[in-house]
């Protein structure tokens, strides 16, 4: 999947919750219609993002797992 | 996506340090999720956010069946016990980088998540505002969690 992140953020070997508060604090610094890669090794983050997304109403236009860890494409709503 | 802001209401009121993580966990993970989150801290969940106890929070062995080192559980009464129990839980965390309970603070001061000391248990334990740490909330009764919980979606008591 190729999609250009304007952002990466590194949540590797963190747990719950920081992956979820560190990308809504990465988030922020974000304009409308930006995308945010997010990085975590959580396996738990692969639901947690998803309902935090469905929540904020940032939507996720792209994941992948490579090596153990789990990336998310995040658009700015 | 929501329609209108929800809202959690929660009540901590232990002050151990297994149970001072799930309220400040689920308040900033609302916080996050763009809900409006409130701790309304009483009895013993005063020591989360007082200066002198919020960081030495201890987890008790005693009377603690799911403690993972198998003991006869009386032993947790020893001298000692509850030191290494506390040291144990510490080092799992650390290992697997959980957050600790100053910087989960932190990040609820931060994201405007309403901290509420109860004024009555306050004047029960000797307990003055200058005790806690800076960005509390006012301290206040049970009217006014109440208040804020009637209007909440999840209410929860810790």
């Amino acid at each position: 999947m190729d999609i250009k992140a304007d952002k990466v953020l590194d949540c590797k070997g963190l747990s719950c919750p920081l992956p979820v508060l560190k990308t809504k604090k990465a988030m922020e610094e974000l304009k409308s219609g930006q995308i945010l890669e997010m990085i975590a090794t959580d396996p738990g983050s692969k639901n947690d993002m998803e309902a935090w997304a469905n929540r904020t109403g940032n939507p996720i236009v792209g994941t992948k797992e490579e090596g153990g860890s789990y990336v998310f494409f995040i658009k700015k709503s | 996506m929501a329609d209108k802001k929800k809202r959690i209401a929660i009540i901590a009121s232990k002050g151990t340090l297994d149970m001072a993580y799930p309220p400040l966990i689920l308040a900033t993970t609302a916080a996050a999720m763009d809900m409006e989150a409130g701790i309304f801290f009483t009895f013993y969940g005063l020591n989360i956010i007082k200066k002198s106890t919020m960081n030495s929070l201890k987890v008790p062995p005693l009377a603690n069946p799911a403690m993972p080192v198998p003991m006869p559980n009386i032993m947790g009464a020893l001298p000692g016990m509850t030191a290494m129990a506390t040291m144990m839980m510490k080092s799992w965390m650390s290992k697997a980088k959980v957050a600790t309970i100053p910087q989960l603070i932190e990040s609820a001061l931060e994201s405007g998540i309403k901290l509420w000391p109860c004024q009555m248990t306050m004047d029960v334990m000797g307990i003055k505002f200058e005790d806690f740490i800076d960005g509390v909330a006012k301290p206040v009764g049970a009217a006014t969690f109440l208040d804020f919980a009637a209007d909440a979606n999840i209410s929860l008591f810790v």
